[in-house]
Parts: C-alpha cells; structure tokens; sequence
C-alpha cells in the first residue's frame, strides 16, 4: 500500500506542516479510497508544465490514512474484554503509527452489543477500552496520548440485530482526536 | 408549571346535609390527607368494598363511573373529561373494571340523591363514583365526588378536590383538570385497597429517534398515564438513565455530550443544569431516600466503583474497591443499604451492602446474569433484570435474595422501575431485533401486562414520587 503514496507525499508536505498545528474534528468513517485517475500525459509542447502529482489515496499521517490503512477498530467476543490475536495484531500497527505521528492524541471508545444491560455495558465498554489502551502503551506510546471513554450499547455503527451485527459492534475505536494530517 | 396544583380543602359547609354526611365528609377529608402523609388507613371500616393487591388471583373490581356533571355545557365536558380519566386510571391498575357508561341504567344519578342501587347491581357495579364540577367565579375549578358501596347499599366517602386559580375552561387541555382526575383515582383506589395511589405521578424517560446507527436519545416528562408529555431541555443526544429526586423537582441522568459519559442534574423548575464532580467517566446515578447523595459508578481505568456524591459538600466518596464490574447501584427506602450488580464472582450477579460499602453480600442465586437492581419503595422487593440462554426477564426478589419470582420475558426486557406506592413496576421491552424499545407496566403478580403510551420509541423510565 505504501508504494501508492510515495508520489502523493511531495504534494502533501506543506498541508501536513499546517496540519500539524491544528486540532481538526476527527472526521466520521471514511469511504474507500477512490480509484486512481488516469495519468494525464503532459504534453510535448515548450515550456514543459511541472508535474502534476495525482494523490492516490489517504494522505499519510491523517485521520483517513489511520483508518484504512492500519485499522480503527478491534473487535471482542461477547461479553470479553481480552485482545484477540487479531486484535492484537491491529493494535501493533496502530501503535507503529501513533510512534511514527507523536504529535498525535487519540480518544480510545469502548462499544458493546445491545445484549447487556446499560449500565453493565458502560462498564463492560471501558474495560475494552482501557484493554486497547493498556497495550498501545505497552508498545511505546505514551499513556498521556491516549483517552479512554465507553459508549456502552449506545453507538452501534453496524444496524443489524443478529450475530454478525452484534460482533461488528462489540468493538473499541481508536479515533484521533488532535494532530492528524488533514487530507 | 407546578404553580396550580390542585389542594385538598376543607370541604365548605352545606346546610342541607344531614350529620351523619358530615362525618362521612370529614372522614373522607381526613381518609385522603391520611394517604397523603403515608399514614395507614383504616380498610376494615370498608370491609365490603375491598381489593387485596397481593392476592394472586383476583377479578377486577366492576366500578361504575358516570361523566361528573357540570352547570353548563363547558364545565359538563371537563365534567366528562375528569370521569374518561378516573375511569381509564382504575382500569389501568388492573384491579378495576370501568363499566362502559353506556351500560347504566339510573342515567339521572348525581351528587343530590342517593343512586338506584338495584339499577347499579343490575349492571353488576360494585362500587359506584358520582361526581360534579365547579367553576368559581375566580376561575377555580372544584371537583367534589361521592364513593358509594354498591353491595352495600352505603355511602362511603365523599372528597372535594380542588385546583387553585389559573384554569381556563377554554383550555380543557390544561394539566389541572387531568391533577384533579388522578386525585380522585389515587383516592378511590386508596379506600378500596388500603395502599396509596400513584395516578398523580409522572414518568420520566428517553425518547428514542433516529436509525440505531445514528439514534438520539432525548429526555422526556409525562403524566403516568402518558398525557401531557414534555421534551426536558437538556443538551446532547444521547442522554440517559434519568432518575427523580425523592422531592420530585430534580432530575439526574447521564449524557455522552461531548464525547465524555458525565452524571448530570437538572433541576425540573428552573432549568438549571450543572455537571457533577470532577470527575472521570460517572455513569448510572439515583439519590439516597434523603435526597442528599446520588450513588454512582465511576470508571477507573477501566474498572467500575460505586461512588457517593454529596450534593452539599461535592465531596465524592469511592465505597467500593474490587476488579469486578460494580455497577447500578440503588439505595434502600431506609437509606442504610445499598444494592447493586457486580460481576466479582462470575457472572454478574446482585450484591447488598451497607451504605458505607461495609458488608457486601452476594443475594442472586439462580441461573443466568442479573442486573439493574431497583430497591421497591416498600424495601420489601428488589426488581432486577435478567439474562437466561439469551432471553431477557424481569423479576423480583427479597432483599435477602430469596423467594425470586420472574415477572415478565421477551426478547428484551429491561430496567424496572417502581411505581411509588410499590405495587406495580415499569421497563422497557424491545420485541424483536430492531423492534425499538416501548415502555410496559406489570404488576408485582406478574398479572396486568400494559404498554405505556409514549408516542414514539422509548426506554429508561423512572416512575416520580409522589407529590
């Protein structure tokens, strides 16, 4: 994947330096990153024109780049807090990304299926969260970094009232809160 | 909005009646200020007109409640509006049947002479509420009803009620005249039970909108019986678990506003609203029986504690300290102990303890994970819910965890509340996967199943005190 950015990044220099400074709103679950466009011959004609770089996906370092390509969420059996390998697996490469952007912060969110009692599931979802987080710290990245919060069952984010739905929605999300590339 | 409620009076004199009426007045008077103040009434001067709510197996009571007749044809209509709502407030407790008014026979039946017995028993009326309207020249709306036993041909009761100045007649849409009405039905119901009403309450509860990926969750007040609904102006979308002040006038709840689960309180009369503490992730409050305390959950890296939260001195007190998840915490009516789900020996289960954290005793025992756990007005109950082989139920069991008994099931039932008086308890029931949840009201004898109308999907209700 990352050989698709290395062009995009020239491009980019300048709105990641901005960007830095800044504290953008953490934007809502991106959509697939579109498909490249043709590349556009430059013509034979003097004076040559400067090369047009053509981003191919997520800008590095944003909130998009986070997303897709490492990973915001994991996922947790029912009514278990404990990191799955695959779990675990997403929370290395989101701790190799938090260490390679440490100007970033993120807000770690715990969610539960709707098959717990609310208050249960508030407390069941920061469990998953301080999980998420314990290990991100564990691989480097500083406590200070990281927020944790629980939504219980309130913040489905798949609509579906089976089984399949509900372990999409037993999940933490890592989402960045301040110092992402805004791309 | 609480400047017209309606008070009970002395009755003013009426030269024509006869002595023994006015005993039965004053002991009518003294009866509803008895209920009032939560002093024991004295059921077996109605040994003939009596319902025993505990009984398992009990047909409802047939009681005939004719329009209250008015001077003119616009207090005649509040007259009918007043009787439509006593007769809808009996019958909703499932310990009465409202016979169809177009059943009755003694159609001229009033407040002036006594009723045709035989036409009442003739409709099979055991009890029978006569009742008229009055407006005062100051605009003042009065109620005043006769309770008659109808088995036994005899009077029994006689209450005016009454509203303070504000009503329009115009306006029967106005709230006093529905006060008025579960005013008679709190007293009717309390003279044939020998428990308080509870139909002068209102409900306080999340109103549900929106796709279940983007829902918003607002707080709404409502009288019991659903009418009057009100949108609480608090900010954030998706606020929850609101709980009543024991003096009614507060409301604490929980809101994600801004990202950050924090326990909030709302004063109902002014509109104030303030966030509690400075504390981390606070969630799943309710008040101590003094109103002096709200008990808590705070998150501590991930691991819930029951707090207390002085309101006075803002000091806030961990009274917990184990790995466990120790959640939904409830105080006793006495406010010496405290119940509350905590999952340190397994499975979520119902623990007790003193209001200190001292003396933490496991009470649940059966099958399945227990939570939500709801001390009962009375103190005699704990209402809680239940999950068993992915199944939701409601139930009840004894503070010292025995004699469970499980109320009501379905795909999801959750969070029963009780209504003041201890006798009946309200959920959320969702019916299937994606149903959206409604509130329902059963009473302790699993019998009487309700919807609670809400107009829209709804959850978390908390029943108020009494006034």
């Amino acid at each position: 994947m990352r050989l698709h950015f290395r062009l995009a990044v020239l491009a980019a220099a300048a709105a990641l330096a901005a960007a830095c400074q800044s504290t953008p709103e953490p934007v809502a679950a991106p959509a697939p990153p579109p498909a490249p466009p043709p590349v556009v011959a430059a013509p034979p004609a003097p004076p040559p024109a400067p090369v047009v770089v053509e981003r191919t996906g997520p800008l590095p370092g944003s909130v998009q780049d986070f997303a897709i390509n490492v990973g915001d969420r994991v996922y947790f059996g029912y009514d278990q807090y404990d990191l799955t390998t695959e779990a675990r697996d997403t929370l290395r490469r989101q701790a190799s990304w938090l260490n390679a952007y440490p100007g970033t912060r993120v807000r770690v969110a715990g969610n539960c299926d709707e098959r717990g009692t609310r208050d249960y599931n508030l407390a069941l979802g920061a469990r998953r969260a301080q999980a998420a987080k314990d290990f991100l710290v564990s691989l480097g990245v500083s406590g200070d970094r990281v927020e944790t919060v629980s939504y219980g069952k309130e913040r489905a984010i798949d609509p579906r009232s089976n089984a399949e739905g509900w372990a999409v929605n037993r999940n933490s999300h890592t989402e960045i809160t301040s110092g992402a590339a805004i791309g | 909005m609480m400047n017209n409620l309606p008070r009970v009076r002395a009755l003013r004199s009426n030269k024509s009646e006869v002595p023994t009426r006015i005993w039965t007045r004053l002991f009518a008077v003294l009866a509803i200020l008895s209920a009032a103040w939560g002093l024991a009434l004295a059921p077996q001067a109605f040994a003939q007109l009596r319902i025993d709510v505990t009984e398992g197996n009990v047909d409802p009571m047939p009681i005939a409640i004719p329009d209250f007749k008015g001077p003119d044809g616009a207090v005649s209509k509040i007259g009918a509006d007043i009787a439509r709502v006593v007769r809808a407030d009996l019958a909703r407790s499932g310990l009465f049947k409202a016979i169809d008014p177009k059943a009755f026979l003694d159609v001229r039946a009033g407040v002036d002479s006594e009723p045709v017995f035989a036409d009442w028993r003739a409709i099979s009326a055991q009890a029978l509420v006569l009742g008229k309207v009055e407006v005062a020249a100051n605009n003042r709306l009065t109620a005043e009803f006769y309770l008659w036993d109808i088995v036994a041909g005899k009077l029994v009761n006689l209450v005016e009620s009454s509203a303070q100045e504000g009503l329009s007649i115009g306006t029967p849409s106005s709230e006093n005249w529905r006060k008025i009405a579960h005013n008679i039905a709190d007293t009717v119901y309390a003279r044939i039970t020998g428990d308080k009403g509870y139909f002068d309450t209102r409900i306080v509860l999340v109103s549900e909108s929106g796709p279940r990926t983007q829902i918003r969750k607002r707080l709404t007040i409502m009288d019991q019986d659903g009418a009057n609904p009100s949108p609480l102006p608090v900010p954030g979308d998706l606020v929850l678990t609101p709980r009543f002040s024991p003096s009614g006038q507060q409301i604490t709840y929980l809101s994600l506003s801004g990202g950050k689960p924090r326990v909030y309180l709302l004063n109902i009369e002014t509109g104030r609203q303030e966030i509690l503490g400075n504390f981390k992730m606070s969630y799943a409050p309710r008040f101590s029986p003094d109103g002096r305390l709200l008990v808590m959950s705070v998150d501590h890296d991930g691991n819930s504690e029951i707090h207390l939260f002085n309101l006075q001195t803002r000091e806030n007190t961990r009274i917990t300290n184990d790995p466990g998840i120790d959640t939904s915490p409830s105080f006793s009516p006495d406010g010496k102990r405290i119940v509350f789900n905590s999952d340190r020996s397994g499975s979520s289960q119902l623990f007790v303890m003193e209001a200190d954290g001292s003396a933490i005793e496991r009470i649940s025992s059966g099958d399945g994970r227990y939570s939500t756990p709801v001390w009962s007005p009375r103190g005699d109950l704990v209402a809680f819910t239940k999950q068993l082989n992915g199944r939701f139920y409601i139930g009840v069991m004894s503070p010292d965890g025995k004699d469970e008994r499980l109320l009501t099931e379905g795909y999801l039932v959750e969070g029963p509340d009780w209504a003041p008086n201890g006798r009946v308890i309200i959920f959320f029931r969702e019916d299937g996967p994606g149903a959206g949840p409604k509130l329902w009201s059963i009473d302790l004898r699993g019998r009487n199943l309700q919807i609670v109308p809400t107009g829209g999907n709804s959850s978390d209700p908390n029943w108020s005190p009494l006034p």
